[in-house]
């Protein structure tokens, strides 16, 4: 173990931690607030109770949401100084931001949605649950502008022996994050509506509410359609943008080791790492070409050539990704793009012919793909950052000499035990209390009885 | 004014309303198990900062992300040197913060009470840090010429230090427990004074003996308008503890307050124009300066800030004016 892979475990780690939770956020936001307009709008009090049961699961997600990303905004000093003095100039302001823009608002109205039922007027109520919302979305915005510069850095100039701000608009327009922000922000709504489909699906299996998870499918299978269909496009605009802006990334992805013209696709491939090359693949003649630049001729550089170019901008080096764990999660996001609009097609048809309530193989099928848009998240983030390497910000700073200098291997060792126990301990506490919920449905949210009267034995001195 | 003293200033600022905002939600979680006798006197006890922890919290966030924009030496240096210290930090953080959304959604006792002493211990936690890792800023600490943090978290700790989180201890239990006594009804108010006047009681000597050490340890009364800040602050805390005696339970919370800003602002002051003490050699010193971001980052930051921070007081002021009733066990919600 050195400092480098222990840092780098770390971030992993609480990264992909964090971002088990923020999906949901940005999603589950925007559909209780959907519910609650309904609720405000007709006064029907199954619309209420959909926004709080909803709305508990918000909040039990929220929790941790917000506690991992306290991590997020200190490791950066913590593990990786010398980057923060290389960046710092840059990627410390969408940071700032984001917490004077979004985080106060989200917070504070937060605090006033949950309690503030009988304080505040109805209207003033929903408006809260939308600042809430919205606010969630645009902090997912300014992070990861800070992310887009890693990935492609605009607006900069190397002086003083960092990278400079000099152009602000380049920053947050950064071409990159055009494509990022609404991929990202999309997966999360995909992770919202399967979540809420597949919970509906649940109880109508089970008969509970009809009515109530009724209308929650009926909402979140058409956000859920939208949604998907739109991941999966920009994610393809995404892939083009990456093939001029980050080659290395996008040719690791598709183990294309060698240039071709025009480019298959591999659908399959058996890779051989130490020797550089596919043993087996299956590969879809000029469908790569198609996917990069929307024609079926076109040059798509390989490896090799890239590594050459690499070693003739920036000196001696390896500068190609782990291509076998890229190349497989790539394929396993588009899987689950596929999967998930299949499922949303399919949703909307039986909710237009309004026969899947009696279809239980259909509900159970939608159970079981509540995991899948975390999945298709967790492989999503794994390509950006690991098709980065060795790279921390791309073409200025390799990671290696973005660690910090002056802590102790053993200090990084309590802190990664530190945040692996206590992360564990509160997945577990979340899921307990996600399933509890989940289970006992909308009336004992909204009875709320084990609150009242306080209970008994729970004490704190015997 | 130059921008670098400005964002200096700024970031004081953040952290004087992060001292005071989340100071009493840390002297209330300290104060749990003290003064909720039962669970449904802790929930009231909880109740009364439920709303709000999480938006002081960002007061924190917030002073981070500033200093990463507007210093970024500074926040590499002190987060990196710092290193188990602010694990510890963002431990407690984490494990509080999750506390108080989820104690109350499980009625097995266990539960509560496994929460409750989470809430304890996080907040009783933090409070020391702080008061040590803004003592060990003005003393001083190893930082070599190339603005790398030579010690290791040991060095961290000293009489002097440990002095300092003492009284950021006892200063934001007493701020917990003159907010409780504002917040709740009844007994519950009653328990709360008596509880500040004897926490007031035993903060007044750690304070003095906070500002002697200061005087023989820190060169922070080679600056005057540092030094007389500090000493007012000892003087608002006894101001504090007289009112509390004679049941001016709100003046004496704005009283207390006011210590927790002097306190606050005379550490900045004395550290001012500097941002880190090299305790090796003065001329290491990272200073606003040095440490700071280009002159155009600061000035797009300075922008967004004018803009933003009013706006945000104004919403959070707005919600403790919502919330301003006092919380009784009749009207508990969530
Ligand atoms: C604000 C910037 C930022 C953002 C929004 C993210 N990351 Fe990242 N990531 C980094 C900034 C970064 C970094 C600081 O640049 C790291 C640290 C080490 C490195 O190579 O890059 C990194 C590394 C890193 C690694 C290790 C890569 C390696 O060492 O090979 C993984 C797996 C992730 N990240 C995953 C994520 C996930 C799941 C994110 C979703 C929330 C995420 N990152 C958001
Ligand atoms: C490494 C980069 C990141 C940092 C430094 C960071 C920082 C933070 C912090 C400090 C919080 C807590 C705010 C509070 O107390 O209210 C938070 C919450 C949140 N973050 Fe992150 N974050 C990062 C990555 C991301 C990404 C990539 C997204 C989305 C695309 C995101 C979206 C959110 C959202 C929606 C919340 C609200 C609460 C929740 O997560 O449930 N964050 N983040
Ligand atoms: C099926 C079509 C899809 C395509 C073509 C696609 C394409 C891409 C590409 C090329 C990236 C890498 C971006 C980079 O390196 O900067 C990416 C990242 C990502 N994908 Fe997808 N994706 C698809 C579906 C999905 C789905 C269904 C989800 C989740 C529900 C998802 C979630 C993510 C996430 C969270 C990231 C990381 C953030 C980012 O860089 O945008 N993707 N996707």
């Amino acid at each position: 173990m050195t400092e480098l892979i222990l840092s780098r475990l770390q971030f992993a780690m609480t990264t992909f931690y964090h971002f088990m939770f923020v999906p949901l956020t940005l999603g589950l936001g925007v559909l209780v607030a959907m519910m609650e307009t309904w609720y405000v709008k007709s006064g029907n009090e199954t619309y209420k109770k959909m926004t709080k049961f909803w709305g508990k699961l918000f909040l039990i997600n929220f929790a941790i949401g917000v506690v991992t990303g306290l991590t997020q905004e200190f490791q950066f000093g913590m593990n990786w100084s010398e980057y923060s003095r290389f960046v710092g100039d840059i990627f410390g302001a969408p940071l700032a931001m984001e917490a004077l823009v979004a985080f106060f608002l989200e917070s504070t109205f937060l605090g006033l949605w949950v309690f503030g039922w009988d304080k505040l007027s109805k209207k003033i109520h929903l408006t809260a649950i939308w600042i809430v919302a919205i606010s969630s979305n645009i902090s997912a915005f300014f992070i990861l502008v800070a992310n887009s510069f890693m990935q492609e850095p605009v607006g900069y100039a190397l002086r003083n022996g960092r990278a400079e701000m000099t152009d602000f608009l380049a920053i947050i327009t950064n071409p990159h994050v055009i494509y990022q922000f609404p991929h990202t922000v999309l997966s999360g709504f995909v992770t919202a509506a399967f979540f809420v489909m597949g919970v509906s699906a649940y109880h109508l299996l089970k008969k509970n509410h009809p009515d109530l998870f009724k209308r929650s499918f009926q909402i979140a299978v058409i956000f859920g359609l939208i949604s998907t269909l739109g991941v999966a496009g920009i994610g393809h605009l995404q892939g083009m943008h990456l093939v001029k802006s980050q080659p290395m990334k996008m040719a690791a992805a598709e183990a294309h080791w060698e240039t071709e013209n025009p480019a298959g696709l591999s659908l399959y491939a058996s890779i051989d790492e130490k020797e550089q090359k596919n043993n087996i693949e299956i590969k879809i003649p000029a469908l790569l070409s198609f996917l990069s630049y929307n024609s079926f001729t076109g040059e798509v550089k390989g490896i090799h050539e890239l590594q050459e170019a690499a070693v003739q901008e920036y000196g001696p080096g390896n500068y190609v990704p782990p291509v076998t764990s890229l190349f497989w999660s790539f394929r396993i996001m588009l899987t689950a793009g596929l999967w998930l609009v299949l499922m949303s097609v399919l949703g909307i048809y039986f909710y237009k012919t309004k026969a899947y309530e009696q279809k239980a193989w259909f509900l159970k099928l939608m159970l079981w793909t509540i995991p899948v848009p975390y999945i298709a998240n967790t492989a999503g983030w794994f390509l950006a950052e690991v098709g980065r390497q060795p790279w921390i910000v791309y073409g200025l700073q390799q990671v290696d000499l973005g660690l910090s200098t002056s802590v102790s291997l053993v200090s990084m060792t309590i802190a990664f035990i530190g945040f692996l126990l206590v992360y564990l301990v509160l997945a577990i506490a979340e899921v307990y209390l996600m399933v509890k919920y989940i289970k006992k449905g909308p009336e004992e949210v909204n009875k709320e009885e084990n609150l009242k009267g306080g209970v008994r034995g729970a004490s704190l001195w015997t | 004014m130059d921008l670098n003293i400005l964002w200096f200033i700024l970031i004081a600022v953040l952290f004087v309303g992060f001292f005071f905002l989340e100071g009493f939600d840390f002297g209330v979680g300290i104060l749990l198990p003290f003064l909720g006798r039962n669970d449904q006197e802790r929930r009231v006890v909880i109740n009364t900062i439920g709303p709000h922890w999480d938006g002081n919290e960002v007061w924190l966030i917030t002073a981070g992300g500033a200093m990463f924009a507007a210093f970024p030496n500074w926040y590499a240096t002190l987060f990196s040197g710092f290193f188990l210290a602010l694990f510890l930090v963002l431990f407690s953080l984490i494990i509080r913060g999750v506390a108080f959304e989820y104690r109350s959604s499980d009625a097995s006792p266990r539960w509560r009470s496994t929460w409750d002493w989470v809430i304890f211990t996080g907040s009783l936690l933090l409070s020391i840090l702080w008061g040590v890792a803004m003592t060990n800023l003005i003393k001083g600490v190893p930082i070599d010429a190339k603005m790398q943090y030579a010690g290791t978290f040991f060095d961290l700790l000293s009489p002097y230090t440990i002095v300092g989180g003492l009284t950021t201890l006892l200063v934001f239990m007493l701020h917990g427990a003159l907010f409780l006594s504002l917040k709740t009804t009844g007994t519950m108010a009653e328990r709360s004074s008596a509880a500040g006047q004897k926490i007031g009681l035993a903060a007044i000597p750690v304070v003095l003996l906070f500002a002697v050490l200061t005087y023989l340890q820190t060169d922070l009364f080679a600056s005057l308008g540092a030094g007389i800040t500090l000493l007012a602050s000892g003087v608002t805390l006894i101001l504090a503890a007289i009112l509390l005696r004679s049941g001016k339970a709100g003046w004496a919370f704005i009283t207390n307050g006011l210590t927790i800003l002097l306190f606050t602002l005379s550490l900045f002051w004395g550290l001012f124009p500097r941002v880190m003490i090299s305790s090796l050699n003065m001329d290491w010193s990272l200073t606003i300066y040095n440490a700071s971001s280009s002159p155009y980052t600061l000035k797009i930051m300075t922008i967004v800030a004018i803009v933003m921070v009013p706006i945000v007081l104004l919403y959070q002021g707005w919600t403790y004016w919502v919330f301003r009733n006092r919380v009784t066990e009749k009207n508990l919600h969530y």
